[in-house]
Protein backbone atom coordinates (compact mmCIF):
# COMPACT_ATOMS: atom_id res chain seq x y z
CA UNK A 1 0.00 0.00 0.00
CA UNK A 2 3.31 2.50 0.76
CA UNK A 3 6.19 2.11 -1.41
CA UNK A 4 9.24 4.46 -0.88
CA UNK A 5 12.48 4.06 -2.66
CA UNK A 6 15.03 6.52 -1.59
CA UNK A 7 12.25 9.12 -0.20
CA UNK A 8 14.26 11.93 0.86
CA UNK A 9 12.96 15.80 1.87
CA UNK A 10 15.38 19.03 1.93
CA UNK A 11 14.20 22.35 3.28
CA UNK A 12 17.07 24.07 1.70
CA UNK A 13 20.52 23.13 2.48
CA UNK A 14 18.98 21.32 5.80
CA UNK A 15 17.81 17.34 5.05
CA UNK A 16 14.65 16.93 7.20
CA UNK A 17 14.96 13.27 6.18
CA UNK A 18 17.63 11.19 4.93
CA UNK A 19 16.98 8.63 1.56
CA UNK A 20 14.86 5.68 2.89
CA UNK A 21 13.38 2.91 1.22
CA UNK A 22 9.51 1.97 2.92
CA UNK A 23 7.03 -0.87 2.04
CA UNK A 24 4.07 -1.06 3.86
CA UNK A 25 1.82 -4.29 2.53
CA UNK A 26 -2.14 -3.70 2.86
CA UNK A 27 -3.04 -4.32 6.45
CA UNK A 28 0.16 -4.35 7.74
CA UNK A 29 1.33 -2.57 10.83
CA UNK A 30 4.50 -0.71 10.15
CA UNK A 31 6.00 1.15 13.62
CA UNK A 32 8.57 4.00 13.07
CA UNK A 33 11.21 5.02 15.53
CA UNK A 34 13.95 7.33 15.50
CA UNK A 35 15.39 9.95 18.00
CA UNK A 36 14.25 13.07 17.76
CA UNK A 37 14.81 15.19 14.01
CA UNK A 38 15.77 12.18 12.44
CA UNK A 39 12.42 12.67 10.13
CA UNK A 40 9.40 10.87 11.66
CA UNK A 41 7.06 13.67 11.25
CA UNK A 42 8.44 14.40 7.69
CA UNK A 43 7.92 10.72 6.68
CA UNK A 44 4.33 10.51 7.79
CA UNK A 45 3.78 13.65 6.59
CA UNK A 46 5.17 12.81 3.52
CA UNK A 47 2.77 9.94 2.78
CA UNK A 48 -0.43 12.03 3.83
CA UNK A 49 0.47 14.10 1.56
CA UNK A 50 0.89 17.21 3.79
CA UNK A 51 4.08 17.36 1.94
CA UNK A 52 6.03 16.98 -1.26
CA UNK A 53 9.20 14.71 -1.85
CA UNK A 54 12.37 16.40 -2.88
CA UNK A 55 14.16 13.08 -3.86
CA UNK A 56 13.30 9.49 -4.45
CA UNK A 57 10.08 7.86 -5.36
CA UNK A 58 6.43 7.56 -2.99
CA UNK A 59 3.76 5.51 -4.13
CA UNK A 60 1.05 5.49 -1.34
CA UNK A 61 -2.51 3.80 -2.77
CA UNK A 62 -5.08 5.00 -1.07
CA UNK A 63 -7.41 8.03 -2.05
CA UNK A 64 -7.65 11.72 -0.01
CA UNK A 65 -10.41 10.46 2.11
CA UNK A 66 -9.80 6.89 2.80
CA UNK A 67 -6.31 8.16 4.92
CA UNK A 68 -6.73 9.25 8.02
CA UNK A 69 -3.90 11.80 9.81
CA UNK A 70 -2.95 12.17 13.36
CA UNK A 71 0.16 14.54 14.00
CA UNK A 72 1.46 16.75 16.32
CA UNK A 73 -1.18 19.35 15.97
CA UNK A 74 -5.12 18.20 16.44
CA UNK A 75 -6.20 19.94 13.69
CA UNK A 76 -9.54 21.24 15.09
CA UNK A 77 -11.04 24.82 15.41
CA UNK A 78 -10.54 25.72 19.12
CA UNK A 79 -13.85 28.12 19.33
CA UNK A 80 -15.79 25.34 17.65
CA UNK A 81 -16.84 22.37 20.55
CA UNK A 82 -16.15 18.68 20.14
CA UNK A 83 -19.64 18.22 17.94
CA UNK A 84 -19.33 21.19 15.56
CA UNK A 85 -15.68 19.90 14.74
CA UNK A 86 -16.64 16.33 14.30
CA UNK A 87 -19.78 17.38 12.00
CA UNK A 88 -17.90 19.78 9.95
CA UNK A 89 -15.02 16.72 9.11
CA UNK A 90 -18.17 14.08 8.75
CA UNK A 91 -19.81 16.58 6.54
CA UNK A 92 -16.42 17.21 3.87
CA UNK A 93 -15.75 13.34 4.35
CA UNK A 94 -19.16 12.24 3.45
CA UNK A 95 -19.33 10.34 6.51
CA UNK A 96 -22.73 8.17 6.18
CA UNK A 97 -24.83 8.08 9.59
CA UNK A 98 -22.71 11.10 10.62
CA UNK A 99 -24.51 12.24 14.07
CA UNK A 100 -24.49 8.68 15.30
CA UNK A 101 -20.67 8.01 13.93
CA UNK A 102 -19.54 11.50 15.84
CA UNK A 103 -21.78 10.31 19.21
CA UNK A 104 -20.01 6.67 18.96
CA UNK A 105 -16.38 8.16 18.46
CA UNK A 106 -17.19 10.59 21.23
CA UNK A 107 -18.69 8.33 23.50
CA UNK A 108 -15.64 5.84 22.44
CA UNK A 109 -12.94 8.45 23.33
CA UNK A 110 -14.68 9.63 27.10
CA UNK A 111 -15.73 13.36 25.16
CA UNK A 112 -19.38 12.63 25.37
CA UNK A 113 -19.66 14.61 28.63
CA UNK A 114 -17.46 17.40 27.21
CA UNK A 115 -19.20 17.32 23.71
CA UNK A 116 -20.37 20.80 23.35
CA UNK A 117 -17.26 22.53 25.23
CA UNK A 118 -14.73 24.51 22.84
CA UNK A 119 -12.28 22.50 21.74
CA UNK A 120 -9.79 25.73 23.15
CA UNK A 121 -10.60 24.72 26.30
CA UNK A 122 -10.29 20.75 26.25
CA UNK A 123 -7.09 20.01 28.10
CA UNK A 124 -3.71 18.62 25.86
CA UNK A 125 -5.13 15.39 26.34
CA UNK A 126 -8.48 15.73 25.17
CA UNK A 127 -7.23 17.20 22.36
CA UNK A 128 -5.35 14.04 21.37
CA UNK A 129 -8.75 12.07 21.72
CA UNK A 130 -10.93 14.83 20.10
CA UNK A 131 -7.84 14.36 17.05
CA UNK A 132 -8.44 10.76 17.49
CA UNK A 133 -11.48 11.02 16.89
CA UNK A 134 -11.26 13.19 14.00
CA UNK A 135 -8.33 10.58 12.42
CA UNK A 136 -11.39 7.43 12.91
CA UNK A 137 -14.56 9.59 11.91
CA UNK A 138 -14.27 8.24 8.23
CA UNK A 139 -13.18 4.97 8.52
CA UNK A 140 -10.13 5.06 7.27
CA UNK A 141 -8.69 2.13 5.13
CA UNK A 142 -5.37 3.62 6.13
CA UNK A 143 -3.90 4.98 9.28
CA UNK A 144 -1.02 7.50 9.72
CA UNK A 145 -0.38 8.09 13.30
CA UNK A 146 2.43 10.18 14.72
CA UNK A 147 3.76 9.80 18.07
CA UNK A 148 -0.08 9.03 19.11
CA UNK A 149 0.48 7.96 22.83
CA UNK A 150 1.66 11.46 23.27
CA UNK A 151 -0.37 13.49 25.83
CA UNK A 152 -3.12 10.76 26.53
CA UNK A 153 -3.39 9.73 30.24
CA UNK A 154 -2.62 5.67 31.08
CA UNK A 155 -6.66 5.44 30.39
CA UNK A 156 -6.49 6.83 27.05
CA UNK A 157 -3.89 5.00 25.75
CA UNK A 158 -5.20 1.88 26.82
CA UNK A 159 -8.20 3.11 24.45
CA UNK A 160 -6.28 3.60 22.20
CA UNK A 161 -4.40 0.09 22.58
CA UNK A 162 -7.28 -1.71 22.74
CA UNK A 163 -8.05 0.33 19.12
CA UNK A 164 -5.25 -0.65 17.50
CA UNK A 165 -5.54 -4.06 18.22
CA UNK A 166 -9.31 -4.35 16.47
CA UNK A 167 -7.75 -2.55 13.28
CA UNK A 168 -4.54 -4.23 13.19
CA UNK A 169 -4.63 -6.37 10.26
CA UNK A 170 -7.84 -4.97 8.66
CA UNK A 171 -6.47 -1.10 8.38
CA UNK A 172 -2.77 -0.61 7.42
CA UNK A 173 -1.00 1.26 10.11
CA UNK A 174 2.10 3.46 9.60
CA UNK A 175 2.78 4.59 13.32
CA UNK A 176 5.74 6.83 14.67
CA UNK A 177 6.75 6.33 18.38
CA UNK A 178 9.20 6.24 20.73
CA UNK A 179 7.83 3.53 22.91
CA UNK A 180 7.41 0.44 19.97
CA UNK A 181 7.04 -2.08 22.92
CA UNK A 182 4.30 -1.03 23.41
CA UNK A 183 3.06 -1.81 19.92
CA UNK A 184 5.18 -4.38 19.29
CA UNK A 185 2.81 -7.37 19.46
CA UNK A 186 0.42 -5.81 16.74
CA UNK A 187 3.76 -4.56 14.15
CA UNK A 188 4.46 -6.47 10.99
CA UNK A 189 7.56 -4.17 10.65
CA UNK A 190 9.42 -1.64 11.21
CA UNK A 191 11.51 1.18 10.30
CA UNK A 192 14.36 2.94 12.13
CA UNK A 193 15.89 6.09 11.12
CA UNK A 194 18.79 7.43 12.05
CA UNK B 1 -24.38 19.32 -5.63
CA UNK B 2 -21.69 17.81 -3.11
CA UNK B 3 -19.42 20.95 -3.64
CA UNK B 4 -21.82 23.41 -2.92
CA UNK B 5 -22.74 21.70 -0.14
CA UNK B 6 -18.88 21.90 1.34
CA UNK B 7 -18.38 25.19 0.53
CA UNK B 8 -21.80 26.08 2.73
CA UNK B 9 -20.26 24.42 4.99
CA UNK B 10 -16.94 25.99 5.38
CA UNK B 11 -18.87 29.27 4.76
CA UNK B 12 -20.65 28.34 8.03
CA UNK B 13 -18.66 27.11 10.65
CA UNK B 14 -16.42 30.52 9.53
CA UNK B 15 -19.84 32.27 10.53
CA UNK B 16 -19.85 30.46 13.66
CA UNK B 17 -16.59 31.53 14.74
CA UNK B 18 -16.65 34.86 14.32
CA UNK B 19 -20.25 35.08 16.35
CA UNK B 20 -18.66 32.92 19.03
CA UNK B 21 -15.12 34.64 19.21
CA UNK B 22 -16.21 38.17 17.65
CA UNK B 23 -12.60 38.87 16.55
CA UNK B 24 -12.89 40.25 13.62
CA UNK B 25 -16.16 42.20 12.57
CA UNK B 26 -16.26 44.44 15.70
CA UNK B 27 -12.62 45.47 14.62
CA UNK B 28 -13.44 46.28 11.29
CA UNK B 29 -16.68 48.47 11.94
CA UNK B 30 -14.46 50.27 14.55
CA UNK B 31 -11.67 51.20 12.19
CA UNK B 32 -13.75 52.17 9.47
CA UNK B 33 -15.94 54.60 11.17
CA UNK B 34 -12.94 55.79 12.91
CA UNK B 35 -10.96 55.95 9.73
CA UNK B 36 -13.74 57.92 8.37
CA UNK B 37 -14.21 60.35 10.96
CA UNK B 38 -10.54 61.22 10.81
CA UNK B 39 -10.67 62.13 7.44
CA UNK B 40 -13.56 64.01 8.12
CA UNK B 41 -11.41 66.44 10.14
CA UNK B 42 -8.67 66.03 7.75
CA UNK B 43 -10.09 67.15 4.82
CA UNK B 44 -10.31 70.92 4.34
CA UNK B 45 -13.87 72.48 4.93
CA UNK B 46 -15.10 72.81 1.23
CA UNK B 47 -13.14 69.92 -0.45
CA UNK B 48 -15.13 68.74 -3.22
CA UNK B 49 -16.75 65.50 -3.22
CA UNK B 50 -14.43 63.83 -5.46
CA UNK B 51 -11.85 63.72 -2.95
CA UNK B 52 -14.17 62.60 0.00
CA UNK B 53 -14.99 59.34 -2.75
CA UNK B 54 -11.74 58.62 -2.70
CA UNK B 55 -11.37 58.72 0.84
CA UNK B 56 -14.22 56.32 1.13
CA UNK B 57 -12.48 53.86 -1.15
CA UNK B 58 -9.44 54.00 1.04
CA UNK B 59 -11.10 53.52 4.01
CA UNK B 60 -12.92 50.21 2.29
CA UNK B 61 -9.71 48.77 1.23
CA UNK B 62 -7.91 49.08 4.35
CA UNK B 63 -10.67 47.26 6.84
CA UNK B 64 -10.73 44.73 4.24
CA UNK B 65 -7.42 44.43 4.93
CA UNK B 66 -7.66 44.34 8.01
CA UNK B 67 -10.64 41.40 8.22
CA UNK B 68 -8.39 39.40 5.11
CA UNK B 69 -5.09 39.80 7.74
CA UNK B 70 -7.71 37.42 10.29
CA UNK B 71 -9.47 35.62 7.44
CA UNK B 72 -6.92 32.27 7.98
CA UNK B 73 -6.34 32.76 11.89
CA UNK B 74 -8.51 30.04 12.97
CA UNK B 75 -6.72 27.87 10.72
CA UNK B 76 -3.67 28.56 11.31
CA UNK B 77 -3.99 28.45 15.48
CA UNK B 78 -4.65 24.83 15.69
CA UNK B 79 -3.32 23.50 11.78
CA UNK B 80 -6.80 23.16 10.79
CA UNK B 81 -5.98 23.46 7.70
CA UNK B 82 -4.32 20.49 6.95
CA UNK B 83 -6.95 18.95 8.20
CA UNK B 84 -9.36 20.93 5.65
CA UNK B 85 -6.52 20.24 2.94
CA UNK B 86 -6.72 15.87 3.78
CA UNK B 87 -10.29 15.71 3.26
CA UNK B 88 -11.48 14.82 0.18
CA UNK B 89 -12.82 17.81 -0.89
CA UNK B 90 -12.26 19.65 -4.06
CA UNK B 91 -9.60 22.24 -2.40
CA UNK B 92 -10.98 25.41 -4.35
CA UNK B 93 -14.42 24.66 -1.80
CA UNK B 94 -12.06 25.80 1.13
CA UNK B 95 -11.01 28.74 -0.69
CA UNK B 96 -14.71 29.52 -1.78
CA UNK B 97 -15.97 28.85 1.41
CA UNK B 98 -13.94 31.52 2.85
CA UNK B 99 -13.94 34.16 0.37
CA UNK B 100 -17.90 33.51 0.98
CA UNK B 101 -17.89 34.44 4.58
CA UNK B 102 -15.02 37.19 4.24
CA UNK B 103 -17.74 38.63 1.29
CA UNK B 104 -20.86 38.47 4.71
CA UNK B 105 -18.06 40.31 7.31
CA UNK B 106 -17.19 42.98 4.75
CA UNK B 107 -21.12 43.94 3.51
CA UNK B 108 -21.74 43.82 7.01
CA UNK B 109 -19.40 46.24 7.30
CA UNK B 110 -20.21 48.52 4.44
CA UNK B 111 -24.16 48.33 6.47
CA UNK B 112 -22.25 50.67 8.89
CA UNK B 113 -19.60 52.42 6.81
CA UNK B 114 -21.84 53.93 4.01
CA UNK B 115 -24.31 55.47 5.87
CA UNK B 116 -21.51 56.42 7.92
CA UNK B 117 -19.87 58.46 5.22
CA UNK B 118 -23.32 59.79 4.24
CA UNK B 119 -23.47 61.54 7.33
CA UNK B 120 -19.88 63.09 7.49
CA UNK B 121 -19.66 64.02 4.03
CA UNK B 122 -22.00 63.39 1.13
CA UNK B 123 -25.18 61.31 0.15
CA UNK B 124 -23.95 57.51 -1.14
CA UNK B 125 -26.06 56.85 -4.45
CA UNK B 126 -26.80 53.82 -6.40
CA UNK B 127 -23.48 54.07 -8.39
CA UNK B 128 -21.78 53.76 -5.16
CA UNK B 129 -23.40 51.36 -3.64
CA UNK B 130 -22.98 49.05 -6.90
CA UNK B 131 -19.27 50.20 -7.32
CA UNK B 132 -19.42 48.63 -3.72
CA UNK B 133 -21.11 45.58 -4.22
CA UNK B 134 -19.25 44.43 -7.36
CA UNK B 135 -15.40 45.90 -5.74
CA UNK B 136 -16.12 43.12 -2.30
CA UNK B 137 -15.91 40.51 -4.64
CA UNK B 138 -12.66 41.00 -6.31
CA UNK B 139 -11.58 42.05 -2.79
CA UNK B 140 -12.78 39.54 -1.41
CA UNK B 141 -11.70 36.58 -3.93
CA UNK B 142 -8.27 37.55 -4.10
CA UNK B 143 -7.27 38.63 -0.69
CA UNK B 144 -8.32 35.23 0.15
CA UNK B 145 -5.77 33.83 -1.75
CA UNK B 146 -3.28 36.16 -0.62
CA UNK B 147 -4.69 36.16 2.66
CA UNK B 148 -3.88 31.72 2.57
CA UNK B 149 -0.62 32.53 0.84
CA UNK B 150 0.59 35.18 3.45
CA UNK B 151 -0.79 33.01 6.36
CA UNK B 152 2.27 30.72 5.71
CA UNK B 153 4.81 33.50 5.91
CA UNK B 154 6.42 34.39 9.08
CA UNK B 155 6.08 37.90 8.24
CA UNK B 156 2.44 37.87 6.80
CA UNK B 157 1.51 41.31 8.82
CA UNK B 158 3.82 42.76 5.84
CA UNK B 159 3.30 40.17 3.34
CA UNK B 160 -0.14 40.30 2.90
CA UNK B 161 -0.66 44.43 2.35
CA UNK B 162 2.55 44.05 -0.54
CA UNK B 163 0.38 41.32 -2.21
CA UNK B 164 -3.17 42.63 -1.98
CA UNK B 165 -2.68 46.62 -2.02
CA UNK B 166 -1.04 46.53 -6.09
CA UNK B 167 -4.07 43.91 -7.03
CA UNK B 168 -6.63 46.07 -5.49
CA UNK B 169 -5.78 49.17 -7.57
CA UNK B 170 -7.92 48.55 -10.12
CA UNK B 171 -10.50 47.90 -7.87
CA UNK B 172 -10.21 51.57 -6.67
CA UNK B 173 -10.13 52.39 -10.16
CA UNK B 174 -13.03 50.96 -11.08
CA UNK B 175 -15.01 51.98 -7.57
CA UNK B 176 -13.83 55.88 -7.67
CA UNK B 177 -14.62 55.98 -11.09
CA UNK B 178 -17.84 54.05 -10.92
CA UNK B 179 -18.91 56.68 -8.13
CA UNK B 180 -17.71 60.18 -9.55
CA UNK B 181 -18.05 59.44 -13.60
CA UNK B 182 -20.97 60.48 -15.32
CA UNK B 183 -20.78 56.95 -17.35
CA UNK B 184 -20.49 54.35 -14.31
CA UNK B 185 -21.75 51.86 -16.29
CA UNK B 186 -18.37 51.55 -17.85
CA UNK B 187 -16.54 51.41 -14.88
CA UNK B 188 -18.94 48.90 -13.37
CA UNK B 189 -18.36 46.48 -16.27
CA UNK B 190 -14.74 46.92 -15.43
CA UNK B 191 -15.16 46.10 -11.86
CA UNK B 192 -17.60 42.98 -13.14
CA UNK B 193 -14.40 41.99 -15.54
CA UNK B 194 -12.05 41.90 -12.64
CA UNK B 195 -14.28 40.30 -10.33
CA UNK B 196 -14.84 37.27 -12.77
CA UNK B 197 -11.31 37.48 -14.25
CA UNK B 198 -9.65 36.85 -11.09
CA UNK B 199 -12.46 34.71 -9.34
CA UNK B 200 -11.26 32.15 -11.92
CA UNK B 201 -7.66 32.54 -11.48
CA UNK B 202 -8.40 32.66 -7.70
CA UNK B 203 -10.22 29.03 -7.92
CA UNK B 204 -7.73 27.66 -10.28
CA UNK B 205 -5.22 28.36 -8.61
CA UNK B 206 -5.99 27.65 -4.54
CA UNK B 207 -4.81 23.97 -5.36
CA UNK B 208 -1.34 25.23 -5.32
CA UNK B 209 -1.58 27.40 -2.65
CA UNK B 210 -2.05 25.43 0.14
CA UNK B 211 0.16 22.69 -1.70
CA UNK B 212 3.43 22.69 -1.09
Amino acid sequence: MIAARALEKRYGAKRALRPVDLDVERGGFVVVTGANGSGKTTLLRLVAGLAAPTGGELEVDAERGGLGFLGHEPLVYRDLTAVENLDLYGRLYRVPERRERVGMLLERFGLWEARNDRAGSYSRGMLQRLALCRTLLHDPELLVLDEPFTALDSAGAELLDRLLEEVAGTRTILLSTHDPTRVAPLATGGLALA
Amino acid sequence: MSYAADVVALARKDLRLELRARDTLPAMALFVVSTLVVFHFALPAGADELAAQGLLWVALVFTALLGLARAWAPERESGALEGLVLAPCDRSAIWLGKALSVLVFLTAIEVVALPAFAQFFSPVGWETVAGVALANIGICTVGTLLAAMAAASRTRELVLPLLFLPLAIPLVVGGVGASVSEEPGRFLAFLGLYDALFAILCWASFEYVVSE
